[in-house]
Parts: structure tokens; C-alpha cells; sequence
């Protein structure tokens, strides 16, 4: 494995300690105590989460990443109230979360707009769940609605937005309920690349403006150091948490930091925690069974070092 | 491949223009079918009309003999020197040719009643439609709620589906002597075996179309503060219209099918009472007429209601391709 010889980033200088220590002297919003989950399958029980334990506080953005099957999307849905933890406790506000409600919004990765309500009228739903008026609810929805820039469709139904357009109604709708944490699971996976870059501007600067705290899943590592102040790395089978990572690249975020030595420094470290050495545990049995099977004729591409025949008298 | 004529392209739209054709094909060819069995006298026509009975005593003007026995009589006659007989190749009284067909359609309205009690063909058509729309009716009212609880929570549905599962293999008009023992002779047991016929499948189908919503959707709106009833009528009932409504479209087909079972129970009435009238009075013309009037209707009914289902459903992308 070839190493960047980059000083180790991860060493906080004083500055960014101190800016940690202020996030972390903030009020707590969410709190998970040794939270755990299982399912029964055919196969037995299955463990899915392993005692995590972590805080969340006041405006922070906290980003969960790890290995596919490590359990990001039953965690996030257990803090949603969507399943019921096995072990341990979700507390918001000190208090323990039973079931679904609108102090925790969430953004699903799917879309999940109501196919018939306008986005006005989706923006509304929440705020007339909560039983406001139509005329104040209609308000309040245009207020959000405008601010992920989409004041032109608020009579547009769903299905004639894009997929990004789409996940931005979805965020001024959970938002609109006021929630004390913004869930988001993995809200930008089936975008392509650039709107999801754009997406995740348009996000930080949502989050710079109004208090929320968001906790935001992805598989992406760019995203995630991209967005947060810490990152919690979970590892597969059962979940648990492998380690919280503080990121010292400064804010505001711009993409030109993703060469900056702190990110690259950050990237490393988790590229280490999520794609450790392979074992015999490996997710995708066989990929390291696959040959160099030449098929069709050579292609001169100018490195004639590279003796294509060796490879094929190895198959042979 | 560009301008090359691609005619079985798997699961792709054909060119407006051969969309049109093949359309118009499905309806002429059966006819153009009818047409060369009723005009070409080379195809099939087992029967002889007489025109001209000649020597032979029992023939008459316009009646219909098997070819053989025309034959038959023939050579007879031939034989004992009177003259001979003469007639055309017919088809059987029961194969109309499409023009007398097309015809009765004009002739079965203006045809009066024979009897004064009897009613016109108009009054008998709306006769059947208010019986289909009374029996769909009465069971859509009761069974989309049933359906839509069934499909909605466990406890409804186990409590109900397992007897309905059941009771649906039990053919409606199994039901018609105790329908008339309970309701009469007259309109209520034709109503009770369209309900009987529609409505187990109803709650079965509306159950499932329930159970098909995005499960996602209820989420979304659990976390956003959704609780009981909001769910089921805010979401659920929603989000399931506009399949609900293309259930409804092909029930309604159903109810359809259940008519003339139902009109032959009690006194026989509307579309049925006329077809076997005139079917006893060999008006065959104005049999093949009145069954095409209820393809007829079928047909125009549900063009209507998908029309009417593109428009109340404007945001739903399955509903412009039905």
C-alpha cells in the first residue's frame, strides 16, 4: 500500500481543539446509549447493532459512514422511531424516543414526496398534521420552500421535478416541522455526481442559517468529510462503532479543500478503518478469485514494458 | 437499423400511425371474418333457401332445407318429370349476415314491442344498465371500505379475508332461488347476484391494492407527525386512488359478466329478456345486435371512465398509459 508522506493532520493543532471543545460543551440533542439491535432470520439471530454509544449537539453535523451491512440504515431508522432498539436507549432532549415523530425529520435516500400533493402541499403536510391552520401552514411552506430555491414549483407535483429537486422538497419538508435533528439517510446516493456536489452546498449552506442539528448517513467519504464536524466510522458484523473521527478541515467547506492536507489526512484515515486489509470475511466473496483472462487482440497503449504474453501463459 | 420496420420489438411503443391500423385491424378483421362466411357462397353455407319450390309439394318460397335433402329432392323430381326445384346457398337462421346485422341495429329501436306489456329495446337496455349500476354500487360502497381496512390493518384483514377467500369460490348465480325466496321476483335478486358477483373480489382486490402503497410513503409520514387516522386518510386513501380507480374500471367489467345470469333469475328483464325474445322469434339479426349494444356500452363506459381517470389523476404517470 503506497502512503501519501503527508504530517500526520490528524494531530489537532490547539485551534481546532478549541473549536471541538466548544461544539462539545454545547447542549446535547440526541444521545445513544448503548444501543442495540437484532433481527430473526431463517439463519438465526442476526446481530445488527452492537452497543453504540454516542452524542450529537446543538448545530452539529454528524456524518455516519461505514462498510456496506454495518447497519447505517437500521441505525438511523431506530433514531427515527422507525424500529424499536433490541438494547439500550435513544434519549433527544434527555428524553427516551419511542416512536416516529416530528421533532426528528428525516430524509430518506428514496424518494418519498407524495406523489399526489403538490410541493406546496407536501411542505404543508407536517405543519397540518400538527393541526396549523391551512393559511399559516401555506406560509410557513413557501418560507421553506423558498429556501431550497424552489419558489417556481411550489405547484409542481412531484413527479415533474428531478431527483435532486425532489430531495430538496424533501428536506424543506422535514425542516418545516421545526425538528430538533435532521435525519438524513444517505439523501444524495442515487444522484449523479454533480447535482450531488450541488446538493451538498446547497445543504451546508442550509445548515449555516438556521439551527439544526443533522445527522447525515452516507457511503461516500468525500461527502462526509466534505459535511461534517465528526464522523462516525461503524464496522460490519455486528455494528459497532469503530471510531469517531473530529475533522479539522476548517469551515466554511468548498470543494477546493478536498486536496488540502486535513482532508487528505482525514480520507486516509478512513479509507483504513472502512477498507482494512481483505480477510477471509470479505463482503464480495470471489472478487479475489478473478483472472486476467486477455479476450481480442492486443492494443498497443504505449507501454511496451507491460509483456501482455506472461499473462496469458499464467491462464494457461 | 433507422426507417427498417420493427413490428415485434419487445415491450416497445409502435409509431402512432401503426398503433391507429392495428386498432382498426382487431375490429375489421373479425368482421371481414363474418363478411366472407356470409357473402361467399363457397364457404361453408350448409343450407339452400327455395326460391322457386317447382314439383316439389312440401317446399315453399324462403324456406331453409339442408343441401342434401335439396339435392335429394331434386334428383326426385327429375325423376318423375315435374318441375324442378330452385334456390340459393344460405347460411344457417342463427348467422345473420353482418348488413342485417348492421340494419337491426337501426330496426330493434323502432320495432314495436309485440305485446303491450312488452317493453321497447331502449327501455330494456336501460332496464340492465340501472341493475349493473345498483348491484356495482351497492357493492363498491360497501366493499372498498372493507377492502381499503383489510389492506390497511392485520386485524381487519385476518378477521375477514380468510371467509371471503372462501365465499368468493361459490359461483353468484348458485344464489339465485334463495336471492328470489328472500327478495322477490323482481329487481332485488338481479342486484343481489351482481353484489354476490362483484363484491368478494372487490374486498380482495382493494385489499391488496392497499397493501401495494409504498410502505416508504407511511414512514415519510410517520416521521412527520402522521398518527391513526391521518395515516389512513391522509395518506393511505390517497396515495391508493388512483389504482382504486382502474380496480373499479375492471370490476365493473366483472359486473358486467354477471347480467345475464342475473336477469334469467325471477321474471327475466332488460337486454336479456329482449335477446331470448327475439331469439324465439329466430329475430337472430336483432340478437347479434343487442350483444353487440352491450359490447357496445362495455366498451364507451370504460373509454369514458379512463378519460375521466387521466383527469382526476393528473399526477399519477400509470394512470396516462392505461
Amino acid at each position: 500500500m503506497s502512503t501519501l508522506d503527508l504530517p500526520s493532520y490528524l494531530e489537532q493543532s490547539n485551534k481546532v481543539k478549541d473549536r471541538f471543545d466548544k461544539l462539545k460543551a454545547r447542549e446535547t440533542i440526541l444521545e445513544v446509549k448503548g444501543l442495540g439491535k437484532t433481527f430473526d432470520s431463517a439463519q438465526g439471530t442476526v446481530t445488527a447493532l452492537k452497543d453504540i454509544n454516542f452524542k450529537t449537539h446543538r448545530r452539529e453535523f454528524v456524518c455516519v459512514i461505514g462498510p456496506s451491512g454495518c447497519g447505517k440504515s437500521t441505525l438511523i431508522r431506530t433514531l427515527a422511531g422507525l424500529e424499536s432498539p433490541s438494547s439500550g436507549e435513544v434519549l433527544l432532549d434527555g428524553k427516551p424516543v419511542f416512536e416516529p415523530g416530528p421533532d426528528r425529520g428525516m430524509v430518506f435516500q428514496g424518494y418519498t414526496l407524495f406523489p399526489w400533493l403538490t410541493v406546496k402541499r407536501n411542505v404543508m403536510f407536517g405543519l397540518e398534521m400538527s393541526g396549523h391552520s391551512r393559511s399559516t401552514a401555506e406560509g410557513e411552506a413557501m418560507d421553506w420552500i423558498g429556501l431550497v430555491g424552489l419558489d417556481k414549483f411550489a405547484d409542481a407535483y412531484p413527479s415533474q421535478l428531478s431527483g435532486g429537486m425532489k430531495q430538496r422538497v424533501a428536506i424543506a419538508r422535514a425542516l418545516a416541522n421545526k425538528p430538533r435533528i435532521l435525519l438524513m439517510d444517505e439523501p444524495f446516493g442515487a444522484l449523479d455526481a454533480q447535482t450531488r456536489s450541488k446538493m451538498q452546498a446547497n445543504l451546508l449552506e442550509i445548515w449555516r442559517n438556521i439551527d439544526i442539528t443533522v445527522l447525515f448517513i452516507t457511503h461516500d467519504l468525500d461527502e462526509a468529510i466534505y459535511l461534517a464536524d465528526r464522523i462516525l466510522v461503524l464496522k460490519a458484523h455486528p455494528g459497532e462503532v469503530n471510531e469517531l473521527i473530529e475533522v479539522s478541515v476548517p469551515r466554511p467547506r468548498h470543494f477546493d479543500q478536498a486536496i488540502s492536507p486535513e482532508f487528505l489526512a482525514t480520507k486516509k484515515r478512513l479509507e483504513e478503518l472502512i477498507h482494512p486489509p481483505l480477510d477471509d470475511n470479505d463482503d464480495e466473496p470471489g472478487l479475489s478469485m478473478i483472472r486476467m483472462v486477455p479476450v481480442g487482440d492486443e492494443v498497443e497503449n504505449g507501454d511496451s514494458s507491460v509483456d501482455n504474453s506472461a499473462m496469458t501463459a499464467e491462464v494457461d | 437499423m433507422a426507417g427498417s420496420t420493427q413490428w415485434f420489438a419487445v415491450r416497445k411503443a409502435l409509431p402512432q400511425d401503426r398503433m391507429m391500423l392495428l386498432t382498426v385491424l382487431s375490429f375489421l378483421l373479425p368482421v371481414l371474418v363474418w363478411c366472407l362466411f356470409s357473402y361467399a357462397p363457397f364457404i361453408w353455407h350448409p343450407k339452400v333457401e327455395i326460391t322457386e319450390p317447382g314439383g316439389v309439394s312440401w317446399f315453399k318460397a324462403g324456406m331453409l332445407v339442408d343441401r342434401q335433402v335439396f339435392s335429394e329432392q331434386s334428383l326426385e323430381a327429375r325423376q318423375s318429370g315435374v318441375s324442378l326445384p330452385e334456390g340459393d346457398l344460405a347460411n344457417p337462421v342463427y348467422l345473420p349476415a353482418p348488413h342485417e346485422v348492421a340494419s337491426a341495429f337501426y330496426t330493434a329501436f323502432t320495432t314495436e314491442p309485440k305485446r303491450k306489456s312488452e317493453q321497447w329495446l331502449h327501455e330494456s337496455l336501460w332496464h340492465s344498465i340501472t341493475i349493473i349500476f345498483w348491484g356495482f354500487a351497492l357493492s363498491s360502497l360497501v366493499g372498498l371500505p372493507i377492502g381499503i381496512l383489510c389492506g390497511t390493518y392485520a386485524a381487519v384483514s385476518k378477521l375477514n379475508e380468510p371467509f371471503i377467500e372462501f365465499f368468493r369460490y361459490l359461483p353468484a348465480p348458485a344464489f339465485g332461488a334463495l336471492a328470489v325466496a328472500i327478495l322477490g321476483i323482481h329487481d332485488g335478486p338481479k342486484i343481489a347476484i351482481i353484489f354476490i358477483g362483484t363484491f368478494f373480489q372487490q374486498v380482495l382486490i382493494v385489499a391488496n391494492t392497499t397493501r401495494k402503497l409504498d410502505m416508504a410513503l407511511l414512514e415519510a409520514s410517520l416521521t412527520l407527525g402522521a398518527k391513526n387516522l391521518q395515516l389512513l386518510f391522509r395518506v393511505v386513501i390517497p396515495g391508493i386512488l388512483p389504482d382504486l380507480f382502474r380496480d373499479q374500471r375492471i370490476l365493473l367489467g366483472w359486473a358486467w359478466t354477471y347480467l345475464i345470469v342475473a336477469e334469467l333469475i325471477g321474471t327475466s328483464s332488460g337486454i336479456t329478456w329482449f335477446i331470448t325474445q327475439q331469439a324465439r322469434y329466430k329475430n337472430f339479426d336483432n340478437v347479434f345486435a343487442a350483444i353487440i349494444m352491450i359490447g357496445i356500452i362495455g366498451l364507451l363506459s370504460d373509454l369514458i371512465l379512463s378519460q375521466l381517470g387521466k383527469r382526476l389523476f393528473s399526477w399519477d404517470k400509470a394512470q396516462a398509459k392505461s
